[in-house]
């Protein structure tokens, strides 16, 4: 008979080594795949790691496939901190890449002091009037904001595709259905000659380290932690929960926004349909594996980028399907799921059913 | 008026029963889970393998029921591991479902890239063919529009009776419904609230994993990616939408296919003046105000996202 016990004070190595015992056992699991598919796997290891830091120009690569999920990160933990089901990060995105391009493609011009914060704000707003939609639904009327979030990922996409088609299409694209270039003054320069990583990656520190803060050390962040671990409980010592909801998903949304922002203005310089492979629902993976805390996020968002760069450049050089990177990081949030509960939990083996 | 022509045509209905198919299976599959008190977000990514799973069999030789059974066993796979994250486990059910969706699309990805790393066009199977049953399928209007469906429709209509009358005429269906509203009563009861949990898990996940089967090797006859598009997330709306009934189930799956074929239909008379990502949008739209319509007075299963563990109450 198997018994589980909760732990009363998990120690620090519980708290800080399972999710890195489960993201490394995420990657050990990885070999049962690679050895179906016929590849070498010690090799292919060799190359996911050389993939992700071999070089100057790779781990830039890394980095620059980490700042999304770094903001996409912090936008699912702050929700899930307040249980604010939030699963529409994508959709989120692509609303503040778009918000990005429509102000900056040459409506208004100006320095890049300014122009930079006018699109991070614009896309900012555009993620977080996203989410408050659904999140006044779900206060108001009841609404799961899970699906509701989940369907708009889908409806935001066939609108940007519209847009793309029509208003905001680029004339000089030769058909393809992409946005006008962002402007010079616009975009988020370069922090390393020659290199792809940009200033997105400043940002996304400095939003991760802002809003550890935020939780941290203020009313609003304490009354987002009370709202979310029990929300009867906060609305009786006198806490609004659905204006700590409208806080929540405005922080959320803007934050899944200003990813948008950055891909759009940072690393592609225009917007397209695949502007995203998926950094809204990875966003909630790098949320869980840092166990829902802002400088985690930074941390775990190394890790999936490093995935997804390093499983990149070795399914190029040994034909392996790259779909391998998402696999690892499927399995990577089930792995820290499981070692979130040993961290609560002791498995305890009773034999007293076959002794007695 | 052109509106009623479109509505009364066969064909039309034909389509609409045919869109709604897949939507029956995974909504009866999401209704089981959460009438056992275990919301499955791994709808989507069961949908994917099911899909992905049912035609590799066939392709790989398999008879087409062979693919269908290979397809339910894997539903029953995933829904098995969310199942053990999300009952004895008691971890969230959202997050655990995501993952499964995760996992479970992009394993189905990787087997597909994996087994056909080089092919340009998806490669195509013979699927269920058009029932061609005497009498009935020569029957005016609904001979066309429903008899003459593929084996894989009636067998969704054949399990909206099952799935109901399991659930409200029998003991089994008695204590589902029990665990899913109040799980330390059937524990009182001396039925295991674990296995019945995961029981009604993996069989509904086996059943939405048939609505992905059903995309690959009846509705079309091959596999591609990207092709679930959302459609497990109108499942789970839909589900609320038929306040856990499997009878409403099939009303609201009809409804959704019946607009989903009008508006198609509408396309091809006033395309002209919208854009067609216009039309694309509908179905989830549609599905967000089906929401939006029984908010108030949805009557959620009471213990749907409530772990329960042993030896509590």
């Amino acid at each position: 008979m198997i018994r589980f016990e909760p732990r009363s004070n998990p120690g620090p190595i519980l708290v800080y080594g399972v999710p890195v015992f489960a993201a490394v056992f995420a990657i050990l699991l990885a070999a049962i795949p690679l050895a179906l598919a016929g590849a070498p796997i010690m090799d292919a290891y060799g190359l996911m790691i050389t993939g992700a830091f071999g070089s100057v120009f790779s781990t830039s690569e890394m980095l620059t496939r980490a700042t999304p999920l770094i903001l996409t990160g912090l936008a699912a933990a702050i929700a899930f901190r307040a249980k604010l089901w939030n699963i529409g990060a994508e959709g989120q995105l692509y609303m503040g890449a778009m918000a990005a391009v429509v102000v900056g493609t040459g409506v208004i011009d100006g320095p890049s002091w300014v122009m930079i914060p006018v699109i991070m704000i614009a896309g900012a707003l555009a993620g977080a009037l996203m989410l408050i939609g659904p999140t006044l639904l779900k206060t108001r009327m009841g609404v799961d904001e899970v699906v509701t979030t989940l369907l708009l990922n889908f409806i935001v996409l066939l609108f940007v595709q519209m847009m793309l088609e029509g208003a905001l299409k680029d004339p000089m694209s030769m058909g393809w259905p992409q946005s006008e270039p962002i402007i010079d003054s616009a975009i988020l320069p370069p922090l390393l000659e020659r290199m792809r990583v940009h200033l997105g990656l400043i940002i996304a520190l400095v939003a991760a380290s802002g809003l550890a803060v935020f939780v941290k050390r203020t009313v609003w962040g304490f009354e987002i932690r009370a709202v979310g671990e029990n929300a009867a409980a906060a609305k009786f010592s006198g806490i609004s929960v659905t204006k700590t909801m409208i806080l929540v998903a405005a922080l959320s949304g803007g934050l899944a926004g200003l990813a948008g922002v950055s891909e759009v203005a940072g690393t592609r310089g225009y917007l397209a349909t695949d502007l995203s492979p998926g950094y809204g629902y990875a966003g909630i993976v790098v949320a869980m594996l840092a166990r829902l805390s802002p400088v985690g996020v930074i941390i775990s968002a190394l890790f999936v980028a490093s995935v997804f760069v390093g499983a990149d450049s070795m399914s190029r050089a040994i034909g392996v399907s790259s779909y391998l990177a998402d696999l690892i990081v499927a399995m990577s949030l089930l792995c820290v799921l499981i070692g979130g509960f040993l961290t609560r939990f002791k498995v305890r083996f009773d034999r007293r059913k076959t002794a007695g | 008026m052109e509106i009623i022509d479109i509505l009364l045509a066969a064909s039309f209905w034909e389509a609409a029963i045919r869109i709604a198919t897949p939507l029956i299976f995974g909504v009866l599959g999401a209704l089981v889970c959460e009438r056992a008190g275990v919301l499955n977000l791994g709808i989507e990514g069961i949908f994917t393998a099911g899909a992905m799973a049912g035609w590799m069999a066939v392709w790989l030789g398999a008879g087409l029921w062979g693919g269908v059974l290979v397809a339910a066993l894997a539903g029953g796979f995933f829904g098995l591991i969310h199942a053990i994250l999300t009952v004895p486990l008691g971890l969230s059910q959202h997050v655990s479902g995501i993952g499964v969706t995760l996992l479970a699309t992009s394993l189905s990805y990787f087997t597909y890239r994996t087994a056909l790393p080089d092919v340009s066009s998806p490669p195509r199977i013979i699927p269920f063919q058009p029932l061609d049953i005497p009498i009935l399928s020569d029957l005016p209007f609904i001979g066309q529009a429903l008899f003459s469906q593929t084996a894989m429709t009636m067998l969704a209509l054949v399990l909206v009776f099952v799935t109901g009358w399991v659930l409200y005429r029998t003991p089994l269906g008695l204590a589902i419904r029990a665990v899913g509203d109040n799980p330390s009563s059937v524990e009182a009861q001396g039925l295991s609230v674990y296995g019945l949990r995961i029981g009604a898990v993996v069989v509904g996940s086996a059943m939405m994993a048939l609505g992905g089967a059903f995309l690959t090797m009846s509705a079309f006859d091959a596999f591609f990616f990207g092709m679930i598009n959302g459609r497990g997330w109108v499942c789970i709306a839909l589900t609320v939408f038929a306040s856990w009934r499997p009878g409403k189930a099939l009303i609201g799956a009809l409804l959704f296919g019946a607009f989903d074929a009008f508006q198609v239909r509408l396309q091809t008379e006033v395309g002209a003046f919208f854009p067609s990502q216009v039309f694309l949008m509908m179905p989830y739209i549609l599905s967000i105000i089906a929401l939006i319509v029984v908010a108030r007075k949805a009557d959620y299963p009471k213990a749907l996202l409530v772990p329960w563990f042993k030896g509590q109450r």
